[in-house]
């Protein structure tokens, strides 16, 4: 009897085993993280570790490395071109994020006004932010360009300049014009996040101000900028983190030129890695971004974030 | 999203036509040109004959005065063009739907099973999402080389995910911490399994989340550019933005008709998809931000 009830009892005693697996939120959690993980393990751990060595190494494009320590640095500490970039990126990170914090908080508080054709005005300001940035820097190359500048042109005829601006052969006037570019294309995201927190803030306080005798300044600067402030650090937090890491629009308008003078990190490590085939360098720049961004990041979200104590708020 | 607008406009109407024309109208028009602009001036580059493009003194560089097909004709014919919007919408679809699969699977364990150190976990997705393609590129080529991925979409398919994954896995937590566990519990005690649960519970209820997810990450992976600039060669292989900038400029002679054709065409896609879903891309936007 024994040994004719067995075949029964094992298999079902397996599948209690597979079915209790099942159940445990451990076991089943493990088996739907594993797409996730495997993707993110194998190609961002892995490779981020991997860029921390390669940067200690002399690899180039096709060939094995050999460890060499801070060598990489060291000679980059000595690389005008390097601290060159350091500053560019800086200056436009700096640059880019003030005047897109200025014109997307003031873009959001006219979209936060009563308008006609609301929705589809909110939809045509993001364009910039939805088309691919490549595509839309072509279009600043060619507003850009030395002889066809359409700005150009228009001050000409408006007579305020006496012949055609150089915008990109000048190395300020083609720090300045990516720049803008930049604006251009930061502005929409910024607006529109910071909209969304407007739309959050309840009319009631206004309403209170209102009877208190509040002018529209006061307003503004007792309600709306502390009510906003958490949105506005993690907000100012990425763009900050997209205008400092850039490297389409650069690559796109003026290749890091004219004489380096608008070569970002990014794109300097691009030039050194890839065109150039020393992958070792290359990441060696990547790698120094790091601290930068680290340090970003933790300014500009702390320090904005105290705000929100210091208002009477959690945290 | 919780919209006051309504409410918050207090007293406009004692506000005179003139003086809301200065204070909201005008500045708005300004920031809306200034936003507008290289759209239109792509778009009639695109359909400007070359006599009237380099020709400012005969023809009015704001209007085209024989508008012309020549730039597309000659993008989509001789050029590889077709091949570049290929593997753009391939690569594009392909990683959507990986890193969206990927990600509801990874979002509701980590919010509904909420196995051990599933916080932990979500944490460690979350900064996945602040390292910038920009630090990740070179060590990425070398390990999509040693892969034998090296110039083949499979190059773009696999990586894509790694930008998507972690911004669609933390904007579908969101959703699915809306979702209340009651439902849950009484489909547990139906005796529905946890992947029934999933498809025909949470997936259906958190079904805006899962689209905004999906519109924002398609256009982010028709957007990129680094990734396919480093990891793809040969011309048949590029995405279009990277055909465009890459196969379009012979040495120093500018096919600017053509590039702004591409530019166009290339735009299009994305803007007609984003027309069709803007709530739902505003609020992977913005939630993505909230959170």
């Amino acid at each position: 009897m024994a040994v004719m009830a067995e075949p029964v009892v094992v298999p079902a005693r397996r599948s209690s085993l597979w079915s209790r697996a099942f159940e445990s939120r451990n076991f089943l959690g493990a088996m739907f993280m594993v797409p996730a993980i495997a993707i993110l393990i194998l190609f961002l751990a892995y490779p981020l570790a991997l860029g921390l060595w390669l940067g200690m190494t002399d690899t180039k494009i096709g060939g094995v490395g050999r460890f060499i320590g801070f060598g990489n640095f060291v000679s980059l500490a000595k690389d005008s071109v390097f601290w060159l970039s350091v500053f560019n990126t800086i200056f436009y990170t700096v640059a880019a994020s003030i005047v897109k914090f200025a014109i997307g908080l003031y873009l959001a508080l006219l979209l936060n006004e009563r308008l006609p054709f609301k929705s589809m005005v909110r939809a045509i300001v993001l364009l910039p932010f939805v088309v691919p940035t490549v595509l839309s820097a072509i279009a600043f190359w060619w507003i850009y360009d030395s002889q066809f500048s359409i700005i150009s042109w228009v001050l000409l005829k408006a007579g305020l300049i006496t012949r055609y601006i150089d915008f990109l052969g000048d190395p300020w006037n083609a720090r300045w014009s990516v720049v803008a570019a930049n604006i251009w294309r930061g502005v929409p995201f910024v607006a529109i996040t910071l909209l969304a927190g407007l739309q959050t803030i309840s009319p009631s306080l206004y309403e209170a101000a209102n009877l208190d005798g509040a002018t529209n300044l006061q307003r503004f600067r007792h309600i709306t900028l502390p009510m906003l402030s958490p949105i506005i650090a993690v907000v100012m937090t990425f763009s900050v983190l997209m205008t400092f890491t850039d490297f389409q629009l650069i690559y796109t308008i003026t290749r890091g030129g004219p004489i380096n003078a608008t070569h970002l990190m990014a794109t300097l490590s691009f030039q050194r890695a890839i065109t150039g085939g020393n992958l070792g360098e290359g990441a060696a720049i990547s790698n120094a971004m790091i601290p930068f961004l680290v340090a970003a990041i933790l300014l500009s979200f702390f320090g904005l974030q105290r705000s929100r104590w210091q208002q009477g708020g959690r945290d | 999203m919780t919209t006051t607008d309504d409410q918050s406009v207090g007293m406009d109407y004692l506000e005179s036509f003139p003086r809301r024309f200065l204070r909201i109208y005008l500045p708005l028009g300004l920031i809306i040109f200034f936003l507008l602009f290289p759209f239109y001036w792509m778009a009639i580059a695109t359909f400007k004959p070359d006599a009237e493009m380099y020709d400012y003194e005969k023809y009015n560089p704001f209007w085209i005065v024989h508008p012309t097909f020549e730039h597309i004709k000659k993008l989509f014919f001789d050029t590889d063009y077709p091949l570049w919007m290929w593997n753009t919408v391939i690569v594009s679809v392909s990683s959507t739907f990986i890193s969206l699969f990927a990600s509801v699977c990874a979002a509701y364990a980590i919010e509904r099973l909420r196995y051990k150190g599933s916080r932990y976990v979500g944490l460690a997705i979350f900064l996945g999402y602040l390292v910038p393609p920009s630090i990740l590129f070179i060590p990425l080529a070398a390990t999509v080389f040693q892969l034998g991925l090296f110039d083949g979409n499979l190059a773009l398919i696999l990586t894509y995910p790694t930008f998507l994954i972690p911004f669609c896995t933390w904007l579908l937590m969101g959703y699915f911490r809306t979702i209340p566990y009651e439902l849950e519990e009484c489909a547990l005690i139906d005796g529905a399994t946890r992947i029934q649960i999933l498809t025909k519970i949470t997936l259906p209820l958190s079904l805006p989340g899962v689209i905004s997810a999906g519109i924002f990450a398609f256009t982010l992976s028709w957007n990129e550019f680094i990734y396919a600039l480093t990891f793809i060669s040969s011309s048949e292989n590029k995405t279009i933005p990277v055909g465009a900038i890459t196969e379009l400029v012979n040495g120093d002679v500018y096919h600017w008709g053509a590039l702004m054709a591409a530019a166009l065409t290339g735009s299009v896609p994305v803007v007609i998809l984003y027309s069709f879903f803007v709530e739902y891309y505003v609020s992977a936007m913005t939630g993505a931000v909230k959170e």
